[in-house]
This record gives C-alpha cells, structure tokens and sequence, in this order.
C-alpha cells in the first residue's frame, strides 16, 4: 500500500515536471514572437502613414517609402496564386482519385514529399537557369511568379491532398454508385467538401512564398526602383496589357533587408515598419486560414 | 463560403494589378553591383528621375561587386557599381565579349578603424600593428592587447570585421596584410556592418574596421583610432582623403559604363547627371567626394569616350587621385 503511495506520488511529480516542462517551451515560442513583434512596432510605428505606403525609396529615410515593394510583391503573388492553385490542386486530384497505385505514381509521390524539403536558395539556383536564361523571362516580375510557384507547389498539392483524404470514402462510393463519372464526383462532392481544407492550404503556402527573400536575389530583384510597372489595363485598345509581366520589380523583403544594413539608425526605423508592414500580411492571411479551417469543421457533416 | 470566396481573394489579386499606375515601355538604365556604391547611385537616381520627372526609368541592384560585374559582361546591365577595379578574369572577360567600359571614379571611402569608446589606451596604432593584429599567424595567439603594444594594459582583445564576400574585406587584408583575402580567421565577422558597430560599441576590449559612413552614424557609440603609416597618425576625414595622407585606408569607388550603352541619350544623360551632382550627393550619404578637378578629369574622359582602365596588371592599394587619371588606359 505504502509501495503504491509512493510510486504514484512520483508519477505525479513526473507529470508535473513534464507540465511545467511543456508550459516553458510554449511560451518560448510565443514570448519570441511577442518582443519581435512588440520591438518592431515601438521602433518602426511611427513612421507608418499614408506616405509611406505611397512613396517611392529615398536617399532620406523620412522620405523613404514601400509603394514599388508592395506592388511587387502583390503582383507576384498574383502571379504565383495564377500557377501555383489550380496546377497543385489538379496534381493532387489527378494522384489521389485518377492515378493507378503503382511504383510510378509512389516515385512521383516521393519526390513530392522531397521536393518539399528542398532549401528555397535551390529553386532560385533552378529558375535563375531554366526561367531567366533558357526560358528568356529575364530578371522580371514573371520569373519571379513562376519561381515562387514551383516553390510552393509541393506544399499546395501536400496540403490539397489531405483535405481530399479527409473525404470518407463513402462519399465517392455513393456517387459512384449513382452512375457519376469520375470527374463529376471530383467536381460536385469532394471539390465543394474539400475547399476549406484545400484554401488553407493554399493560404499558408502563400504566406511562406509572400516572405521568400533568397531565391528572388538570385533572379535578381532590385533594390531602388523608383516607377511601377505598366498597368494591366489601358485607356487605348486592346485595354488589356501584359507588359507588366516583364517589368523589373523589387519585393517587400528586400526592401527591408536593403534598410537594415544602411549606416543610418533612421534608416533601421524605416526597415522595422516595412517589417511591421509585412508580418501584418502573414498574420492576417494566417488567421484567414485559421477562419476557414474552423468553418470546414463546423460546417460539414455528413 | 467556397466559390464565392475564392473569388474574392481573387479580386484582392486583380485590384493590387490595378494599383499600377498607367505607364508605357520607357527607357531604362540598368544599374547593379557594389553595396557600398549602392547609397551613392541611388541617390544619384532618385534625383535623376526626379530631374526627368520620371520620363525615364533607373533600376538599381545590389549584387556586390563581383555579381555586379557579371551581370556587367553578360550586357544584362548599362552600368557596374564597384568598390574595388575591375579584376584580371573580369577585364579578359570583357575582352572575350567585346565589350568596351569606361571607368570612372566617383568617390572616395574611408576605411575606419574603430575601438569601443572607454579604450583609453589606444591613441593611435601603425599600419604595422595592424598587420600584427590581422595577419592570418596572429590566429590564436594575439589575443590581449598587451601583445599589440608593450606600453596597453593587460585587457583582452575582440575583434570585429566584414566577412570574406566583402570588398572592404579584400581591401583592406590587401593593404595591410600585403595580400587579398588574407587574414586571421578567429574574429567576429558580418557582412552587415551594423553589426560589426554593435559589436565593437558592447565590447571594451574590441577593436574593429569598416567604411566611413558607418563610423560617422555611430560617433557616440564608438571611437575613431589615428592611423600611422609612416608619417605620423592620421584621423581619416575629407582633407585627409583628399591630400592624400590618410593612405593606405582610403580606396576609390567606380562606376564602369558600358561604352555602347552610351550610344542611348537615355544613360548618356543619366551619367553626365552623375558626375555633375555627385559631389554635392556623396557627402550627404557619409563618402568623401573627389576633389573638384577630379570629377573634370572624370568627365573629360566620359566626353571623349576613353574606354579601358587603369589598373591592368597591378592592384590600387594605396593609389592616389592623380594617379586615377594619369595610368595608361588598358583595352
């Protein structure tokens, strides 16, 4: 009896070690991203207004402003969501309901897996190859779509792939079983069931490729650029222009990165907004994942 | 949600397009290279568009001297910034494709050796000592400052410097060690020079180079050291630059245009702007200008298009402005 006391009592004292233990290593985490986060915006704060959305850089740091970095990188986004979201998410449907298992579709699998892992520097290295110079996109708001896409594409099709195995498989039996075709399984139950799922994916993927620095230097995004690139459409036919694909185009990172190494502490203000400016992008279109997430929970039920 | 969703996110992406303000295909002149040119030619460029009101366009990049260069021999670009001549492989290479460049220096910077402000000991230190204290035998043994200097106290030495990439780090292990790239390994090294400024301003035994600019932001943090190179200790400075005493630490910068690009008015016009106004712009972005008879030499040489460069066959350490102007040009 005594025995048992004792060996439960240190039982718990474990569990509590293990409690106080997991408790610490959260709140590194959070506390990490808090006083980044709180140190940024006390450094960077009051430099945020309308100018600095609105200007161009400058040589003087109260002049200075993120308005080429925040169409860059909005345009190469755009370009990225264009490539990345409907080929990931056929690639996903295509090796989960249509491809046959065998040795070839688990090699395609396994180099998705792998492709994954793969440091962002290498995809730059690959595109400034293949998208720059044998593709002749040049150092252009494109290249950089294409290159950003190729990186997140293993995570969108990864993470469409989970939403859709997330499908009972009753669901496809049953349509099926009515006669549907395959496709229009795919399009009638497991799209609308899956989007939550597959949107979240999408959303994190690009919150990563919304942040990428390294593979974008390597194709060569500027660091001053002082002009937008040609606007999509026009006041003349055909209305619809897409020089802007092959314009020279700074990004949000750069532009912080270019800040933080000047001399000037005035300077280290302005590269800390900017940074204040682009965590607020990657926190919101989180929590927009995180809102559609829950909604798929609650949402669906069969 | 679904559908209807994704079409909205959708629409974010089509408006951020729309943002673009209309403009048509301009001309443009493509600039990349050196980070520490990179403040001069930007400034240059953001009074040039400013002067043309944006009838055309400059893109400036950094990819360091090295990676500028390349960009430069593969026509990508109009205009290479660069801390350092153009090297041996990087001439024959431009040799190979044809390519013709003029070289013009545009300013001077400063290399500064600083100390953590309570050194009080250290007044001034020879180039000699520095030598000591860099040279690639000193890794691991000269470590206290008593080993510098029999007459400073017993203290331990830190030191602070630009990593291997840098052309400040070539720079200056070539004028001070006698050879490029050699130099102890054992030392705190950034190629952000921010911190190699905090570094020195944390520590009191810490002693630590880089460029002017960086010492003139942080006087209150951290603290100058004379340098004797045999005459006595000189204080970098704008005369001491331009009289040409504070040697061998003050190196030339450049820009190197390519020689058929100046057929287009477009980057014509913008490197006549740039030696006119630099001047007056280096010393607002922390670089010594040349002397006034300089920047009339420099454009003398870009009016009669004297392509080539000075530096063939030997390195610029220590290289006076006079002698910028006067070398044999190489093609």
């Amino acid at each position: 009896m005594e025995n048992m006391r004792q060996a439960i009592a240190r039982r718990r004292r474990v569990d509590l070690i293990f409690h106080v233990l997991g408790a610490i290593c959260t709140s590194v985490g959070i506390v990490t991203i808090a006083l980044l986060l709180g140190f940024l915006i006390v450094k960077g704060a009051n430099r945020i207004s309308w100018e600095f959305f609105s200007s161009y850089p400058s040589r003087f740091p109260h002049k200075s402003g993120i308005l080429p970095a925040l169409v860059g990188s909005g345009l190469v986004m755009f370009v990225t969501s264009l490539l990345a979201i409907p080929i990931g998410i056929a690639a996903a449907i295509f090796l989960d309901e249509y491809a046959p298992r065998n040795w070839f579709s688990s090699l395609i699998e396994l180099n998705i897996t792998n492709l994954a892992g793969v440091p962002s520097i290498i995809y730059g290295l690959m595109a400034l190859g293949v998208v720059v110079y044998w593709m002749g996109l040049g150092r252009s708001i494109a290249a950089a779509g294409i290159t950003l896409a190729l990186l997140i594409l293993p995570i969108v099709i990864t993470a469409t792939r989970e939403a859709l195995r997330s499908i009972p498989r009753e669901i496809r039996e049953a349509a099926m079983a009515q006669g549907a075709t395959r496709w229009q399984m795919v399009r009638h139950h497991l799209l609308p069931y899956s989007l939550s799922g597959i949107a979240t994916g999408v959303i994190i993927a690009l919150s990563r490729a919304i942040g990428e620095t390294a593979p974008l230097i390597t194709i060569g995004a500027l660091s001053f650029i002082a002009f937008l690139p040609p606007a999509p459409i026009q006041s003349q036919p055909p209305f619809l222009s897409f020089e802007w694909l092959s314009s020279p185009f700074t990004v949000l990172p750069i532009q912080v990165f270019n800040w933080v190494s000047r001399p000037q502490p005035a300077f280290h203000e302005v590269a800390a907004a900017a940074a204040v400016v682009l965590i607020v992008f990657t926190l919101l279109l989180n929590s927009t994942a995180m809102i559609l997430r829950k909604r798929a929970r609650s949402r669906i039920s069969w | 949600m679904t559908l209807k969703n994704l079409r909205w996110l959708a629409s974010i992406g089509v408006a951020t397009t729309l943002v673009s303000s209309a403009l048509a295909e301009k001309p443009t002149v493509k600039i990349d290279g050196s980070s520490t040119v990179y403040p001069l030619t930007e400034a240059v460029a953001e009074e040039f568009q400013k002067a043309k009101q944006g009838s055309i366009n400059v893109t400036v990049g950094i990819s360091g001297t090295g990676g500028g260069f390349k960009k430069f021999l593969r026509k990508e670009t109009d205009i290479s910034d660069a801390s350092r001549p153009i090297l041996q492989q990087e001439f024959d290479e431009a040799r190979r494709q044809g390519i013709k460049f003029i070289e013009l220096p545009v300013a001077f910077d400063a290399l500064s050796v600083v100390v953590h402000p309570d050194n009080t000991w250290v007044d001034h230190l020879t180039t000699s000592e520095l030598r000591l204290i860099w040279a690639p035998e000193a890794q691991g043994k000269i470590t206290n400052w008593k080993q510098v200097r029999s007459t400073f106290p017993d203290q331990p030495l830190s030191l602070f410097g630009p990593g291997s990439d840098s052309g400040t780090f070539d720079y200056f292990t070539e004028v001070i060690v006698g050879k490029p790239k050699a130099s102890r390994g054992d030392y705190m090294a950034s190629e952000d020079d921010n911190v190699l400024v905090q570094g020195v301003s944390k520590d009191k035994g810490a002693l630590g180079y880089f460029g002017y600019a960086y010492y003139v932001e942080n006087r209150n943090r951290i603290k100058l050291v004379p340098i004797d190179a045999g005459k006595g200790p000189i204080e970098p400075s704008e005369d001491t630059v331009h009289n040409g005493t504070y040697s061998p630490l003050s190196r030339p910068l450049f820009i190197y245009v390519n020689a058929e690009s100046l057929n287009r008015p477009e980057v014509a016009e913008f490197v006549e702007f740039y030696l006119d106004r630099i001047a007056e712009l280096a010393k607002e972005v922390g670089y010594v200008p040349l002397p006034k008879d300089a920047y009339e030499k420099a454009k003398q040489r870009l009016k009669k298009r004297e392509t080539g460069t000075i530096f063939h066959m030997h390195s610029e350490a220590g290289v006076t402005i006079e002698q910028l102007f006067q070398g044999q040009l190489h093609n």
